[in-house]
Formats: C-alpha cells, structure tokens, sequence
C-alpha cells in the first residue's frame, strides 16, 4: 500500500486559516449584541485553535489514520483475557435505529417502553446466564462493574453493622481488581495460587478473617483454568461472612455449562465489550453490568429498571425505579451504556441458548487445539504451557526458556509477529508466570488461522535460533517501528504545540 | 440461530484427536458435576438476523425520539446534529474493531486520533493536560474528586446545587467509598454561593454553565478555594466553551465533563465521553489513558500510550484511579466533529444557540404564566417557572408533539414549579414559536381547569 | 551503566538502595540492582526538603515505563540536599547509579544504625 510522506501530520498540521467545512444555519432570530447576552469579563479573547479543513480533507485525513491501524475485521487477535471475538454487522444497524439513537435519556418512561423492555430482557438474559436473580445494567466497563461490587459489598456489611476493612484478590489478579478496592476504601490482600493454577486454599484459610469483607475472583483464573477448589473456597469466604465476587472477564469459557451464581458467587460483572459482542473501539466504549444474589438487591444502584404488571389486559409496563432506600446510589448518569445494550440484546436473541453453549463449548475447543499444536516439539522447549492441565478459553505459556536459550524475551516475539499480520497476544500477564504469553483465540476463529498462528510462532522461534537480533529489533513492516516508550515518558508531550 | 462458528463437525472431531481427547464434554471434565447446569440456558431460541432486526425495529418503535418529537429536553444531554462523517468514519473496521493500542507500532491510527482530541480539550478547556477520555460526564467528577484527595490529602468538598444532579449523586457514592465528605453550596439568584472555605476543604466543585443554564463567574470562586488551599474543580458544557473565558483561565485545577453533545447520538443516556483536563502540575494524578508523542528508532514521528505507571495495570492498588477503559470510539467521533466545525465553526455554532436561545426566553417570558427563573446570562438552557402544575403542562404540549423541557421538581423540590428547557441548533425560530404557542395554551388551559375545580 | 557493580566504599540495605556516610551525613541512591530490575528509569518524585524519613520505610518513588518502585530509607534522618537534576535527566539513575544519579543527602537522626546495613560482598551475596 502506497504510503504518503505526509501520512504523518495532524489534523492541525493539515489546517490552513479559513479553512472550512461546516456551513452553519442561517440566523432565523432577531440578533441581538453579543455583549448584551454574555457580558465581556465573561467571554473567552481567542476562539480554541481547532483545525481549519475542509470535508474532504478531514474524511481522507482520518482514513488514512485508520490504515495505520490493525483491527479484528482484518486479522487475529489472540489476546488474552480480551476475548476479541467476531462483532456482528446487524448490531450496527439495529443501535442505529432512530428510536434507539435518538432517545433522549430523559424521555418519559411511559414514552420509552421499547427501550426499557429491551433492557429488562437483557438484565433477565444476563441474570440466566450468571445464575443470579437480580440485575443492574449501570456499570459502564468492567473496572466499573467491579467499583459497583465491591460498592455493594461495604452496603451489605454496613447495613448489617459490621466494619470489614480488608478485601481478597488473588495475586494474579488484573490490575483492576487491587485499584478498585482502593478506590473504595479496604485494604487489598493477595492471596497465592498454587502450582496447578488453583486459589491455595492454605493461605485463603489463613487470610479469611471476620475482617475480610469480600473475595475478589475470576472463574476460570487468568490463567485460563477452572478453579478447582471452587466449593471450599465458597464454603470458606461465606463461612467468614464475606461476599463472593465474580469477574467476568472469562465468560466466554463456561456459558450454557456452569454459572457463577450456582458456584456461589453473590455478585458478578459481565463485560459486555468481550463475550457479548460490543466493539472494542479502540479502546471503549464498553459495559459492565452486575448480577447479584437476592441478599444483595436491596443496595443496588438507582434507577433499576424494573416491570409492573399491566392493568386492564394491556401489557407489562416498564419503568425505571429510583425508590430504593438501601441503594448505594448512582455510579454515572442516566441510565447506562444503552447502545451497547442493544447491541448485546441483539447478540443474545441470535444465539439463543444453544448459541450461547456453542460459543463456550468452540472457545474452549479452540483454546486446547492452538495449546495442543503449540506444545509440539519445535515449540514447547522455547515456550512452556505453564501449567500443565487442560485449559479453558485460554492459556498460559512461559518465554523464560526462550529467553535462555535463544536469547529473544516474549516482548520480541510479540514486536515480531506484528511482521506477520496477526495481532500478538497478551504479554507479562498474569504477573504470576514469567515472561508470560496469554493466549486467547475465542470461538469465531477458523482452525486454519489457529495453525497459521502456531507455525508463524515455530517460524520466529527458529529464525531466532539462527539471529535473535531479527526479533529483538522488530517490527520492520509496520507503520512505525519500535517506539522510544521512556522518552514518552521522561518528557511527556500530550498535546500539539502551537 | 448463528453462532457465528467456523468449526465444522469434521474439523471438531480433528481438533480433539489433536487435543487427545475424545469429546469436547472431556474439555470440561474439570468442573464437578453438581456444578454443571445440567439443562439449557432458559432463554428463546436463536433467530435468524431478519428476525432479530424485526424485534429490535419493534422494540425501537415503542420509543417516543427525537426523530418524533419536537424536543427541548436538555439537562447534560443534547439533541445536536451530528454530520454525516462522523457515522462515516467511525465505522470503518480500523476504527470501529480493534482493541486498545497496547502494541503502539500497529495502532498509530487510534493513537494520534487521541493526540489530536486531547490537543482539542485542550484548546477548549484552556488547560495544558487532558486524556484520552472517560467514561461520561458525571463519572468524571468523581474521579475528578478522586484526584483531588490523592492531591491534597484533605476530607471534604464543596459541590454547588448547580452541579447536574447525577454528578453530584455519583459522587456521593464513590465519595463514600475513598472516606470524603460532601458538603453542599447553595445557589443564590441561579448563581453558586460559596460558604467560607476552611483547610479541610480538597475542591470545590463547580459546574459552567451550571444545571439551570446560568453562567457562573468561575474566577473568584477559584480564587477563594485556592486561597484556602483547595483545588477547583469544574463541569463544563463543551459547546458553550467556545464563548465563555475557558476554565484554565479562571484558576480551575480539573476541567470535566459530558462529551456527548460533541459528535455523539442520545443512545439513551449512552455511551458517550467524558473529558478530563488538568493543569501541568497535576499531569501524574491525572487518570484514565494518555497518548503521548515520541519517536520510533529509525527518527520517525509515532504516538504512545504513556504515564502508563499512573494506570491500574501497573500501579494496582496504588493507581489514581481502577479505570482501564477509555470511550476511545465515542471520543474519536468528538475529535472529528470538533475538526468539522473547525475554528470559526464552533463559535458560529455557539453564537446561534445564544441567538434563539435568547429569542426563546424573550418569547417565553411574553407567555401568560411563564416567567424566568433568573436574570442571569445563559447560554443555550435556562428555566423558567409555570403558573399551573408543570408535569400537566408537558403532557398537553406532548399532544402537540412538544416534548417542552425537563420538570426541574424532579431534582429541585424548590423548583418543582420550574421546568428547564434547552436549545440546540437542531430547534428552529418556527420550533420556538410552537413551544411558545404550545405552552401558552397548556398553561392556560390547565389553570382554568384548576380555577372550574376551585 | 552496563555491567553490574558495588563499590566497596558503600553500605548497602537488602531493598537494594546504599549509603555513603560521611560522618553524621549520608547520601542515598539505589543500587545497579535496582535500577537495571526497573529498567529505564523515566520519573523520580523528589521528595521535600527537610522530611523526615525512616529507616526501612518507604521515602519516595522511582518509575520507569513498566514499573513504579518505592524507595526504601537505608537510615533514618532529615532530607537536607535533594538531587534535582534529575528532573530533566532521570536516566541518570541507570547510568550512573552511585555517582551523578544520587538521590538525597540526609543528615542522620542515629548514624549506629549504619551497623545493620551490609558492605558490598554480602550484599552481593544476597543476589545471587
């Protein structure tokens, strides 16, 4: 692809004075003097310095940015714990609805009832697969989701008369998990993982104390593993009164199979931006909607959507309740993410049940097959699986013998498979393994990509063995290559200068 | 039903001879089987995409939007045109599909998009540092009062009545969580009324133009608080931005607030973006995603994700703040709107909402049994207070397809005769007129309803 | 600085920092150790001029992109110099760990303490 000198100027760069491309409409009032209306001391001297472009400068400015950019609709994205699935072109159409797009959040209830069942299918969709009786659709990322649990958790010991000050992640936790617990207000205690994946039960009996008000955990781990103590650990974290909390980023493994709220869980976050379709954007938006147990819904957030019966044989009718005395409050305006709402509603009434197990039953499949042809000779000497046990949605390897013996770290195995086309997966996490590769290739990714990936792998493996300069200095093809991160850094430029 | 799977049965029985086991049932051995669900998820069966878009087009046309009604409803969130680009750009693949740009050398796209939208919230915030995006506006004024806490170390804030109630409300709830005590300013003639600050205060909390539309004179409230050592935090309108002297140049430490209006749809309440904007001094406090410019090893310009050690994934429990998401989407549609209107083009814009905008008050305030809330300048909201019961009122005026404007009583027991209408450059002078003929009507008709009941 | 080294003049305390004593003052850094573990150092909070600060205990931080390390106090006693260079140059640190990339002089609060810090052999010994 031919590739311009100037590809790499700014909207701002690009900018000319008079430059132009909004047309305003035409003042159809009396007009009347600025000063009259909005007194000089408080008025701004010089207009912010947006670009001055035109329309079709603008368009071909911001589509050649989107060339520079790898996305999921053009190649593998094995991320892990990011569950980059396939995201369905019908959801696009149906958000886009004017009765949708076009629904101010304030509108009426009694005027927005297409909206507020869509939602209430969707909490009662949600609460199925979880296990759970009773959802909130508030929570606008995971990280949010989890700030909501933990949120519901001090509502229920407080209520209850009870001081807890100290909250239980495992240590390979995403980072979300220990910064939210600080954000409100316990005190973060890791607990250990043990040789084969699992919660040490040892060190959770040790650190489960009347002074412990929650457990943070994932299930599968983020090591891709089912949690084999699962019961005891229940039975051990409600046996000091503290509330079980679900992270959902690992969905996709056990949909339609198992459910957070049967393992015992009291309240889990979905991330509607993984296993339900919604776009990453590039970052965002996203959803993190709660399900929790029945002794939790009273301190939910407010509104909740709820449904009354209709009297007189009309329908239902669906409104959004604020009378929760107990509720911890709001956690953003409005309602929520509703547009990924009915992206995600769309997902759900495509699949159906059966489509929901397929999804878990071909993630999980996918993940052991790409694990199986990676662990053939060639590859598994350089990249160990950490732990040696079936996986689910995703796995686990190790770049430490690679580093040894071949002298490329897996942040250069990484920077090399970017010159291959295809996305590398999650690096240096979990903290747990060293010099980790989380891998993760979700259900809507065909075997052949999944033998690509792993002979591209025992490529630069062997390339590697020959000249590990090769990988230690790449990515060649890319629009940019290795980036100077520390400068970024010492001297942060965040802005244009002007 | 679709599932949107490749894997045939044929491929299945190869992977699992790969594997070394004999059904995929076997992948799942490791669950206990009292754990198993046992049965079918209770939910319908799949259908097929015609079906699904039958339902959500159902579903759709059980909204009263928009594209319905004549609509003044305001209140954080605005009914503005957005250009036909922006739903052009945002849905290509490159923009719409990948994930956040942790690998930089193949997300120079996204990466310099955050660039220039963080130059954009810079420019209209007058503030030096912004990031890449928040979640929305109200979200933002918590983390903004996270901020402050890490900052300064004290225990209290001082939030003005003319905060948007949700801000004021969700800061409440996380307030509760990180151990902070709000304390209310109350409004006097529209405007906030600051009590003497003393060092426990952390921030003031402001909001220009505030809930009811009337600008605030952020200056001396910011001079006060940082007198009293407090930092200023402030929740602003973006649009208006583009007259109003810029928080940076009124002594504000932290500028937030709710994007949507810049480039993106009502949705319902969301998603959408919110800014975040701080002075240089609080550049390693600020949260959520930074890009930032630097060079690759052959001297080429690129962008990085950057103060990543501010972030959860690094710093854990002693980040600034558990967000590990931007509206990166929602906050690209912004920067592409902003370069749409471009320099002039924002201004044009504000200055038509402040025309009708003041036509419509003149209009209003002509109407037997409206009056102005305040006399105060505003710039593209105001309230005004009805002489006969104000949800009443909008349901007539909604028989006219006049959805007239916000019932302030449902935040403002004060105000619960007051209803809070907004102008976008979406409402004509001939949409003015009807709601001034629309209200003159309903309000007449209700007090002579009251007056036959009397 | 590329190879590994621990001058023999120099007190070292198991948080990977030393300490040059120079009678009842001492300069504070952290050790080759160290900085090589954070990698390129990007930021160093400098901290306030007269603090006092406490044996063991944590008396500023260090970033580099990935990580962000606490600094630990080898002595205890009040901050009177402070290393500001390294506000524009903070690399300093990785190249020249003991000399120009010091971090704080401190005048010491109980220099008897230096007794339980360790001379560079047994640091070493503990790296291994």
């Amino acid at each position: 692809m031919m590739r311009a000198s100037d590809d790499r100027l700014t909207i701002y760069e690009r900018s000319r004075p008079g430059r132009r491309a909004f047309v305003a409409p035409l003042l159809d009032v009396p007009e009347r003097a600025l000063d009259e209306l909005l007194p000089p001391e408080l008025r701004r001297s010089e207009a912010p310095r947006l670009p001055e472009v035109a329309e079709p400068e603008i368009v071909r400015h911001y589509n050649r940015l989107s060339r520079r950019n790898f996305d999921l609709d053009t190649g593998f994205y094995p991320l892990g714990s990011c569950t980059m699935k396939y995201n369905p072109k019908l959801h696009e159409r149906v958000a886009g609805l004017p009765g949708h797009a076009r629904l101010h959040p304030l509108q009426d209830p009694s005027r927005a009832q297409g909206a507020l069942e869509l939602m209430w299918k969707l909490q009662q969709s949600l609460g199925e697969i979880a296990g759970l009786p009773h959802v909130s659709l508030q929570p606008s990322a995971g990280s949010h989701g989890e700030l909501a649990g933990v949120l519901l958790t001090r509502a229920y010991h407080e209520d209850h008369g009870d001081r807890r000050t100290k909250v239980l992640t495992p240590d390979n936790a995403h980072g979300t998990n220990p910064a939210t617990v600080t954000m409100a207000g316990y005190e973060v205690v890791k607990v250990g993982t043990d040789e084969r994946g699992n919660v040490d039960l040892d060190d959770l009996r040790a650190k489960a104390t009347e002074d412990v008000a929650c457990l943070m955990l994932t299930n599968p781990s983020t090591v891709g593993l089912f949690e084999q103590g699962i019961e005891e650990i229940e039975r051990i974290v409600h046996g000091v009164g503290a509330t079980l909390y679900y992270d959902g980023a690992n969905l996709n493994a056990i949909m339609g199979i198992c459910r957070p709220g049967d393992m015992g869980f009291d309240i889990v976050h979905f991330n509607l931006h993984k296993s339900f379709t919604q776009p990453h954007g590039g970052g965002g938006p996203g959803a993190g909607p709660i399900a929790v147990a029945e002794r939790i819904e009273p301190y939910l957030p407010r509104p909740q959507v709820i449904v009354r019966e209709g009297t007189n044989g009309s329908g239902p009718r669906y409104d959004l309740d604020y009378d929760r005395p107990k509720s911890i409050g709001r956690l953003r305006g409005f309602q929520g993410n509703y547009g990924v709402f009915v992206r995600s509603y769309a997902y759900i009434r495509s699949l159906g049940a059966a489509g929901l197990r397929e999804v878990s039953e071909v993630a999980v499949l996918n993940a052991n097959y790409l694990l199986a042809r990676l662990q053939r000779e060639g590859v598994a000497e350089y990249l160990p699986a950490a732990y040696d046990r079936i996986c689910k949605h995703e796995f686990v390897l190790s770049g430490t013998p690679m580093k040894r013996a071949l002298g490329i770290k897996t942040l250069d195995l990484a920077k090399r498979l970017l010159d291959f086309g295809v996305h590398p997966p999650t690096v240096y996490f979990p903290l747990i393994v060293d010099e980790a590769l989380l891998i993760e290739p979700t259900e809507t990714e065909t075997k052949e990509t999944l033998d690509r990936f792993a002979d591209i792998v025992a490529e630069i493996l062997r390339e590697a063995a020959e000249d590990p300069e090769l990988a230690r200095n790449a990515p060649y093809t890319t629009p940019v290559r290795r980036l100077d991160e520390a400068q970024a850094a010492r001297h942060p430029v965040v802005r244009q200068a002007m | 039903m679709t599932s949107y799977v490749s894997a045939t049965e044929a491929e299945r029985r190869e992977m699992l001879a790969a594997i070394g086991v004999g059904s995929i049932d076997d992948l799942f051995a490791d669950i206990p089987a009292q754990l198993r669900l046992g049965r079918a998820l209770a939910l319908d069966a799949g259908l097929s995409e015609q079906e699904v878009y039958d339902e959500l087009r159902a579903l759709a046309a059980r909204n009263v939007s928009a594209e319905d009604e004549v609509t003044f409803l305001g209140a954080g969130m605005y009914d503005s045109y957005v250009p036909a680009l922006v739903d052009s750009i945002i849905s290509r693949s490159e923009f719409l599909t990948p994930y956040t740009p942790y690998q930089p050398e193949i997300s120079q796209g996204g990466l310099q998009a955050m660039f220039e939208y963080q130059t954009a919230i810079s420019e209209l915030t007058g503030l030096p540092v912004s990031n890449a995006s928040v979640y929305e506006g109200p979200s933002a004024v918590a983390a903004a009062g996270y901020v402050a806490k890490l900052e300064n170390g004290r225990r209290r804030f001082i939030v003005s009545r003319g905060v948007h109630p949700h801000a004021r409300e969700t800061l409440a709830t996380l307030a509760k969580g990180y151990g902070m005590e709000t304390e209310e300013a109350p409004l006097r003639d529209g405007r906030t009324e600051l009590p003497p600050l003393d060092d426990s205060v952390s921030a003031i909390i402001l909001q220009q133009p505030n809930f009811l539309g009337v600008v605030e004179e952020v200056a001396p409230l910011a001079a006060a608080a940082r007198e009293a050592g407090a930092l200023t935090i402030c929740s602003c309108d973006p649009i208006p931005l583009a007259l109003l002297k810029p928080p940076g140049e009124c002594g504000v430490d932290v500028a937030v607030g709710e994007g949507q209006t810049l480039g993106n749809r009502l949705d319902f309440g969301g998603p959408s973006f919110g800014f975040f904007a701080v002075t240089q001094s609080l550049l390693r406090r600020i949260p959520g995603r930074i890009a930032g410019e630097t060079t690759d090893v052959e001297g080429r310009r690129g962008f990085v994700l950057t103060l990543q050690t501010r972030e959860q994934h690094i710093r854990r429990e002693r980040a600034t703040s558990n967000i590990c998401t931007s509206q990166a989407l929602n906050a690209l549609a912004g920067v592409i709107y902003l370069s749409w209107l471009g320099r002039r083009g924002l201004v044009e814009l504000a200055e038509l909402m402040l025309q009708r905008t003041a036509y419509a008050r003149e209009r209003l305030a002509a109407v037997e049994g409206v009056e102005l809330l305040v006399d105060q300048p505003v710039v593209r909201e105001f309230a005004v207070r009805l002489g006969a019961p104000v949800e009443s009122v909008i349901a007539r005026c909604r028989e006219e397809g006049i959805n007239p404007g916000y019932p302030l009583g449902r935040d403002y027991p004060e105000l619960d005769d007051c209803l809070l209408v907004a102008i976008t450059e979406r409402r004509t002078r001939a949409d003015i007129d009807r709601l001034a003929d629309a209200l003159a009507a309903a309000v007449a008709t209700e007090r002579e309803r009251l007056a036959v009941r009397a | 600085m590329a190879e590994a080294s621990y001058p023999d003049d120099l007190l070292y305390h198991s948080e990977h920092d030393w300490a040059r004593v120079d009678g009842d003052t001492a300069t504070f850094g952290i050790t080759w150790y160290a900085q090589d573990a954070l990698g390129e150092v990007v930021f160093f909070e400098a901290p306030k001029l007269g603090a006092q600060i406490v044996k063991d205990e944590s008396y500023t931080e260090v970033e580099s992109v990935k990580a962000v390390s606490d600094v630990i106090a080898p002595l205890s006693g009040e901050i009177i110099e402070v290393n500001t260079a390294l506000g524009d140059q903070p690399e300093t640190i990785n190249e020249d760990p003991y000399g120009e990339g010091w971090l704080i002089k401190v005048k010491l609060a109980d220099p008897s303490e230096a007794e339980s810090l360790m001379d560079a052999a047994a640091y070493q010994a503990t790296l291994a």
